[in-house]
């Protein structure tokens, strides 16, 4: 079987607006309390008229910015006319042919090992208002649908991707970028389940025969609601459409693009209503709308008030604080939070590789086994850093910092936890590292002379002999420095 | 002095003065009402209660000495396209025959502010797609002067309730003429303001880029006062220009000195009845002994303008109602097969014949394969009429034309023959193409005694120069007393 998957991706991603993109009606993801949330103008009654969210608009250029896309300098609305009862006023307030941003890419990362990177092309990127929520009765007793209008009229960012992607991973990692980045930017909080990201897939194959190539007639797979089904989901497509084709040889071209859904529970796709001719959407620029100019001091503004991108942050991370490709991308891709956490960890203790340790590490495993977010972990960074920076002035080895970490972790009361309780846990536990090397060179002769027979094991040519006064050594003086110790020990055993 | 056909200044003092109440002028007006319009069929809602307590509270607050507004107590009559809370707003069609607005028009609100009383709801051509008032899904508004005539179109309930004496002001729209047309059929003023002077919002659309509120009167004065409180920025339409509003009403009786007063030589032709054009000769004559000068200008894109305004107002149309699908709110058949039926069938059922064209005109326009030869090219055109107007207006100030080629139509004189009414909007529809403000004040009537209406047109947000003109010509002419015997 040798064919090569072709994907493009359409995302729609719900922008986290206070407001409705034409209305001032809440955005909030309300399923509870249907019809709610609405107006004359979101309720499309009769006289009301939209008027644009500049917030909304703000943010879709920001965005449009993150991937790399050209802002228009003008941009305009259209009207998309279908009918269904999920759409108040008949139409969806889109744009067609003047979309404020086109021609982007969005980078991402092919092999986490080596940082082996790609660029997916965008076509482009425009804004639309969400339509409402039609639920129809499923026990079949023919009960009548509902339409909740709630979601009417929240601002969607359609970002519509060139058919760059090459499997179903490389798919799936162009989603998680893509949600990365939008996170990181604060324009949505792309939950698949509550619908603010939702994602249609274009999938054909290119069959490589006798030095041919076949493309298979194109497919879009809609109901795409977790990044795992938009995986699952092209990996069967493709595998089906290659069968297809050996069955009846059809190729790109000969059929017209067929829409599929995927049922999730059987792993399958499933042909829907086949669109015999293009829906024609009678697009035309909305009247009720003015256009939009942009001035080339508002995109400098813009651009100015951008944070780091997740990209950008990676290869910084992995210059700055000499991290494998690896440990950039696990801080990075838990998001912008983590990774401030690691880098206010990294001001105070003033070393970021180890920073970058603990926190992938003591902090990762903590939040998982306790199931705690980074938010919510109990040793912030201003306490986390304070610890480390200890390490790091050789007041406190690594270990005697772990009882201590482990220690503030396990505090019943919480605001206990700060940097003076640090001290005191030091200072109860006698951690501090002993520098003082006459009160070392006391404890050193006293276990020389105490274990005789393991002194003269050590001279007669057993260097592991060592190991085990030290270890007394180390016993006896809590807060001693392993490697300040062995010197000491080594020097007076061959005195 | 009788209070049925005083104009609104005149009204204003009485109140003023102390003569009158509010109560006793409402309801005057509601007792006129409900005498003559049985015969007129001006009205589809008559507000008497709510229009009572209006009254009332503002002699209340007249006895009291309390601040007023620059309507106080004058009965409004409000087209029926344009929503009033708690108020059936029909749009004159079954679709929306039981349909009550949650909120009132931006012109409704600044009404309410000016402490206007809201007498009732105005007849109209369905969704406003006609020029005589006789597409309304529940009767046909009857001109005053001539019962068996129409009074124009799509206001026509407005227009007569003027005419006839049952409001001394009303609001109407203007989409192709729908306000300045029935003003000139019914001898009252009508304008409309520059495109984005009125906001729209709460007005149901009919075609968005073209759709002006404006005022009807018995007298210019009272059309500049009305103007005045409707006109102004609302952030609530965006395509509401923010622009400072002249206070028309103070400066509306100073004569223009200099005035230039064009006429366009595309609108002489063929088809311009001789008595109509006979009164607008007649109206250059009093503006030239006026001191004013008569320019020819030329508007070469004239005659495409009829054609373009039936591409652009369908295309819009038609999408302006997609939202009356029986889903959330108006008619909904009562028997219906599936989701497909349902639309088709409280559709049919809702519209009547002259909506459906006008929505498959436009579907049509608006189609693959047929969008740039139709709509497209007509938004080309309409920016060449713009130009030609652009270009008049830098030799003359207002434009002079008949607000129709001929006189009030008889009733069912265009039901076989919808194109001879479109085109009859010839000298209207340039207006609303290019977005200009232009007033048809009275100007006579023909031998058979049928009013005549002269047009005046100006360039962009000079509607002060416009209402300034037209009180220079119905000073020096008697026709604005005249007032139709019922
Ligand atoms: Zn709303």
């Amino acid at each position: 079987m040798d064919y090569t998957t072709i994907i493009g991706l359409e995302v729609h991603v719900q922008m986290q607006t206070k407001t409705k993109i034409f209305c001032g009606c809440s955005t909030k993801f309300n399923p509870d309390n249907p019809n709610v949330q609405t107006c004359p103008v979101c309720l499309g009654l009769p006289g009301s008229l939209p008027v644009m969210n500049r917030h909304a608009f703000d943010l879709a250029v920001k965005t449009a910015i993150a991937i790399n896309c050209q802002i228009a300098r003008f941009t305009k609305w259209d009207r998309k006319q279908y009918y269904y009862p999920d759409l108040p006023k008949g139409y969806q307030i889109s744009q067609y042919d003047l979309p404020f941003s086109h021609d982007g890419w969005l980078e991402i990362v092919v092999n986490k090992e080596t940082g082996e990177k790609k660029k997916i092309g965008i076509i482009r990127a425009h804004l639309e208002e969400d339509a409402g929520k039609n639920t129809h009765d499923e026990t079949g007793r023919g009960h009548d649908s509902q339409v909740d209008l709630n979601r009417a009229g929240t601002p969607l960012l359609e970002i519509v991707s060139h058919p760059d992607l090459r499997s179903a991973q490389e798919a799936k990692e162009y989603l998680e970028e893509l949600k990365l980045l939008l996170t990181y930017l604060e324009v949505s909080d792309c939950n698949m389940q509550e619908g603010s990201l939702r994602c249609d897939a274009n999938v054909n194959v290119h069959i490589h025969r006798d030095g041919q190539k076949i493309a298979t007639p194109l497919v879009e797979i809609k109901n795409l609601n977790s990044f795992r089904n938009v995986e699952l989901a092209i990996e069967f497509e493709a595998d089906r459409q290659y069968r297809q084709w050996q069955q009846d040889g059809k190729t790109f071209g000969q059929v017209n693009k067929e829409t599929r859904g995927y049922d999730a529970v059987r792993n399958i796709t499933v042909a829907q209503r086949s669109k015999e001719e293009a829906a024609d959407y009678r697009y035309f620029p909305d009247p009720d709308l003015v256009p939009v100019t942009v001035e080339e001091a508002y995109l400098q503004n813009v651009i100015q008030s951008m944070v780091e991108f997740p990209a950008a942050r990676r290869t910084r991370f992995i210059q700055q604080y000499q991290l494998s490709n690896y440990d950039a991308a696990v801080i990075i891709d838990q998001g912008v939070v983590f990774a401030d956490f690691v880098e206010h960890v990294a001001r105070i203790c003033g070393d970021g590789k180890q920073a970058c340790n603990w926190v992938t590490q003591d902090v990762l495993r903590e939040m998982n086994d306790r199931k705690l977010t980074i938010e919510g972990f109990p040793i912030q960074p201003p306490v986390l850093g304070e610890i480390l920076k200890r390490i790091n002035e050789k007041k406190i080895t690594i270990k005697s910092a772990r009882e201590i970490f482990l220690n503030l972790l396990n505090s019943a009361d919480p605001s206990t936890i700060n940097v003076a309780r640090i001290d005191q846990i030091i200072q109860e536990q006698g951690l501090s590292i002993v520098a003082d090397s006459g009160q070392l060179e006391t404890v050193i002769v006293a276990v020389l002379a105490k274990n005789q027979k393991a002194v003269a094991d050590f001279k007669g040519g057993k260097p592991s002999a060592a190991g085990s006064l030290i270890g007394q050594v180390m016993r006896e003086l809590k807060g001693a420095d392993p490697a300040t110790v062995r010197e000491l020990l080594l020097k007076k055993l061959a005195e | 002095m009788s209070i049925i056909g005083a104009t609104t200044g005149e009204l204003l003092s009485r109140l003023e003065r102390g003569e009158l109440t509010s109560v006793e002028l409402t309801t005057a007006y509601l007792d006129r009402i409900a005498q003559q319009d049985d015969r007129v069929a001006a009205f589809l809602t008559v507000n008497g209660d709510e229009a009572l307590q209006q009254a009332a509270d503002v002699d209340r607050r007249r006895q009291a000495k309390q601040p007023l507004g620059a309507l106080a107590g004058i009965p409004v009559a409000v087209k029926d396209v344009l929503c009033t809370k708690g108020l059936k707003t029909t749009c004159a069609s079954r679709m929306l025959a039981n349909f009550i607005p949650p909120y009132d028009a931006h012109v409704v609100t600044q009404l309410r502010n000016a402490d206007a009383i809201l007498i009732g709801k105005t007849n109209m051509d369905e969704f406003a797609m006609g020029s005589t008032t006789e597409t309304s899904a529940f009767k046909t508004t009857r001109n005053p002067w001539d019962l068996g005539r129409t009074a124009g179109g799509s206001s026509g309930g407005s227009a007569a309730a003027v005419a006839a004496g049952m409001s001394p002001l009303a609001l109407g729209t203007d989409t192709g003429g729908s306000i300045r047309q029935p003003a000139g059929f019914c001898s009252v003023v009508g304008m409309k303001p520059t495109y984005g002077r009125v906001s729209r919002f709460g007005m149901v659309a009919y075609g968005s880029s073209l759709d002006q509120i404006g005022p009807f009167a018995n007298d210019v004065n009272g059309a500049a006062l009305l103007a005045q409180v409707i006109a102004g920025h609302d952030c609530r339409d965006s395509t509401s220009v923010n622009a400072p509003v002249p206070a028309y009403s103070q400066t509306v009786n100073q004569p223009l000195a200099g005035l230039r007063v064009g006429i366009a030589k595309e609108h002489f032709v063929e088809g311009l009845n001789p008595e109509v054009e006979q009164a607008l000769r007649a109206a250059l004559q009093v503006y030239k002994s006026l001191g004013a000068e008569i320019k020819e200008v030329s508007l070469p894109h004239t005659s495409y303008g009829v054609a373009v305004y039936y591409l652009i107002a369908p295309s819009e149309a038609s999408s302006n109602l997609a939202r009356y699908d029986g889903v959330h709110y108006g008619h909904r058949a009562a028997q219906f097969s599936n989701m497909i039926d349902m639309y088709a069938t409280s559709r049919g059922e809702g519209f009547g014949s002259e909506v459906k064209r006008r929505i498959m005109l436009g579907t049509y326009a608006l189609s693959a394969g047929y969008y740039d030869a139709y709509y497209l090219k007509a938004l080309k055109v309409r920016r060449l009429i713009r130009q030609d107007y652009d270009k008049a207006f830098e030799q003359i100030d207002v434009l002079a034309s008949p607000a129709s080629p001929n006189p009030p139509s008889k009733i069912g004189e265009y039901s076989a023959n919808p194109l001879a009414m479109y085109l009859e909007d010839i000298y209207t529809i340039g207006a609303n193409l290019a977005g200009l403000p232009g007033i048809s004040v009275p100007a006579g009537f023909t031998e058979a005694g049928l009013p005549v209406g002269l047009q005046l047109l100006a360039a962009p947000f000079e509607e002060e120069k416009l209402l300034r003109a037209a009180r220079m010509y119905e000073q020096a002419t008697q026709w604005q007393g005249k007032r139709a015997t019922l």
